[in-house]
């Protein structure tokens, strides 16, 4: 990956196009000075006007070489800036190809968001999607008019971009990508409609049942105070079911809402799971399970985002003194790993998860249970929230099991790079 | 003719197979992609607009397949320039399959229809497809950057898609016997699932070229290979049937 813009860098015209375009600038100034005093304004907006027409003539990329080349050199102020330097400092993936689309140069957003490209590859390898090859060819063919296209990436993430092609430097043999993120609006869209779908399916089983027993209890079990008792608590645990799914679905819903970055804060997670596990031990005590916790010495960090984590933890431990209580203690064991991975494993003594249910615990609403026992109290949600964090920590969880003998969960993080 | 222009447009040959390649990667990826989509939707519409997509690849492979033999015929390319040649018809092979099984998948699609009941399979659905579609990305970007770092990690995925296409295997067994009405579509799914599991397999094929061309060495020979569907039999599947509660 060259980093000099290949070649020859593209250069601006600074204060040479300022001069070049100056019967340009002067008869637009008098125009929007025009525009002002027939629409009576305060003067403001004609002098914001005739800046940007100053500054767009500065940017104008030079088009015949040498003469504006030495302009350049001429300006007081050393106003030459690469076209690299400029992309560098842009937050947006931005790439330079020459006119068969052989990327020149890739600003480290670029690197960032889409990965590395082989040194002097075509950019049609590493964007494949029908549309993006159509519109790449379109685009090095055009070599006028900018030209724009949507961009949608879903795997890992679901990711959108509005992507637009520009010829840039002498007789437009170069070109620029420019890709803006749109994601935001897209993931917020789709939050919206996920969860009024979810919501609506989710909510209708305990509905149904609630209305169900009011139905019952009006009719049949008018006269029958131990029935009606006995409806109550059942419609109770349902309501405060349909409670705890809410919150798990906006939480969900949140943290998909985020935006994709990963954490560069250190968070030290022993203080962090010390916390978790004191306030699960109403939880824990309930289930009669003792909970154990092991980190070596001294502080253990990962980069994180902290409330995320508690949230990742709270589950793992909660789920664990839940479904493993008849293993009596929780074991969560901090480690570092070789090549500075850091692992921490929630281990219960329960009955175990079947083998085949293992591969997709983590799917929304999936559940392995029958729905009796303690798990009845389950959204089926939790681990989902589990996966969605650690994929945006760029940490992975393993779920082992043997039935008989416990269950555990280990997260993985990357070796941190603060 | 000098050997700097043999050369110069052995390298334009070359350039312009693997951009032939990476485009027929994104069409696969593509149909895979959307036949999954109009499974889940019930979108027939889709489904037949990618079965008529089909021939799109089929016509690139052709293409490819013949540019190839051209190649290999005048400029007799050696070493690194012979493998690419080679790896290239190869993987168009393998995206081309890729490509029948998505249209396949769709047009199961039309036959499933909307199917109420089956809606909770799709959650799963959607997961192993995305764990293909994951494979595949990552082998074609591997293309892309001419980089193996990640080729060992594709293939270990592999398990995964195994393991998860076991499991939904063996979630469509329970669903049949739960109505016998579910019998019709719940087998056209397991072929849907099955097909999806194979383009993991053919990612792991192209995977494979994908090292050849690179470093000119086979990838190590440890494949994994964990398809226990057939172990799962209709009495296993019976007694999972009391204990696996997927609410819907």
């Amino acid at each position: 990956m060259t980093d000099d813009g290949g070649r020859k860098p593209v250069r601006y015209a600074g204060a040479a196009g300022v001069r070049r375009n100056l019967p340009f600038i002067l008869a637009g100034g008098l125009l929007l000075l025009a525009m002002e005093l027939w629409s009576g304004g305060s003067g403001v907006v004609s002098a914001a006007g005739i800046l940007g027409l100053l500054i767009l003539s500065a940017l104008q990329p030079t088009r015949s070489g040498g003469a504006n080349a030495k302009a350049l050199s001429e300006t007081p102020e050393g106003g030459r800036i690469s076209a690299a330097e400029l992309a560098a400092a842009i937050n947006d993936p931005i790439y330079f190809l020459d006119e068969e689309g052989t990327v020149l140069y890739s600003n480290g957003a670029a690197r960032d968001a889409f990965g590395p490209l082989a040194e002097g590859s075509a950019i049609q390898l590493k964007f494949r999607s029908p549309e993006m090859q159509v519109f790449l060819r379109d685009a090095l063919k055009s070599k006028q008019t900018e030209t724009s296209v949507d961009y949608v990436e879903r795997i890992p993430m679901e990711r959108v971009y509005r992507v637009s092609a520009r010829a840039i430097g002498e007789g437009g043999r170069r070109f620029v990508l420019h890709f803006r993120d749109q994601s935001e609006a897209r993931r917020i869209d789709r939050m919206r409609a996920d969860f009024i779908a979810n919501a609506s399916h989710e909510l209708r089983t305990p509905l149904a049942s609630i209305s169900g027993f009011i139905e019952t209890l009006r009719g049949p079990a008018r006269d029958d105070p131990k029935a009606q008792e006995q409806f109550l608590q059942i419609m109770h645990g349902q309501t405060r079911r349909m409670a705890r799914l809410i919150d798990d679905l906006l939480t969900l819903s949140r943290i998909e809402a985020k935006p994709v970055g990963k954490p560069t804060e250190p968070v030290d997670l022993r203080p962090l799971v010390a916390g978790v596990c004191d306030t699960l031990r109403q939880v824990a005590d309930e289930a009669g399970v003792n909970i154990e916790i092991e980190f070596p010495d001294g502080p253990f960090e990962v980069a994180g985002f902290r409330d995320e984590l508690v949230q990742v933890f709270e589950n793992l431990v909660s789920n664990a003194c839940k479904y493993g209580r008849d293993g009596k203690r929780v074991v969560v064991q901090a480690k570092v790993e070789a090549g500075g991975e850091k692992s921490v494993t929630v281990t219960d003594f329960g009955p175990g998860i079947a083998e085949e249910h293992l591969p997709r615990l983590t799917e929304r609403f999936y559940r392995a249970d029958s729905g009796t026992g303690p798990s009845q109290q389950g959204t089926g949600l939790g681990l989902a929230i589990v996966k969605h964090i650690l994929n945006r920590h760029g940490a992975r969880l393993i779920i082992r099991s043997r039935p008989g003998e416990g269950s555990s969960f280990t997260v993985h993080f990357p070796a941190p790079e603060f | 003719m000098s050997s700097q222009h043999i050369r110069r447009s052995l390298d334009e040959d070359l350039r312009y197979i693997t951009t032939q390649i990476a485009a027929m990667g994104g069409h696969a990826e593509r149909m895979v992609e959307q036949s999954v989509e109009a499974l889940t939707t019930g979108d027939e519409a889709l489904a037949r607009k990618i079965i008529q997509n089909d021939a799109v690849l089929d016509g690139l492979e052709r293409e490819i397949g013949e540019r190839a033999v051209e190649i290999l015929a005048r400029r007799q390319p050696m070493a690194g320039d012979l493998r690419e040649i080679v790896g290239a018809i190869r993987i168009s092979g393998d995206l081309e399959r890729i490509g029948d099984l998505g249209k396949n998948i769709a047009k199961r699609s039309i036959i499933i229809g909307e199917v109420a009941q089956l809606r909770r399979l799709f959650v799963g659905f959607a997961a192993l497809s995305d764990l293909a579609m994951e494979q595949l990305k990552a082998v074609l970007d591997a293309y892309a950057a001419q980089s193996v770092d990640r080729i060992a990690s594709v293939r270990d995925r592999d398990r995964e898609i195994d393991a998860k296409y076991t499991s939904l295997f063996r979630e469509m067994l329970t669903c049949m016997m739960e109505d016998p009405a579910n019998i019709t579509p719940c087998t056209h799914l397991i072929f849907c699932a099955k097909n999806i599991e194979r383009v993991g397999d053919h990612a792991t094929n192209i995977a494979e070229t994908v090292y050849h061309i690179m470093t000119g060495e086979q990838l190590p020979a440890d494949r994994p290979k964990e398809d226990r569907s057939h172990v799962v039999g209709a009495a296993s599947a019976g007694n999972g049937a009391e204990k696996p509660d997927r609410r819907s």
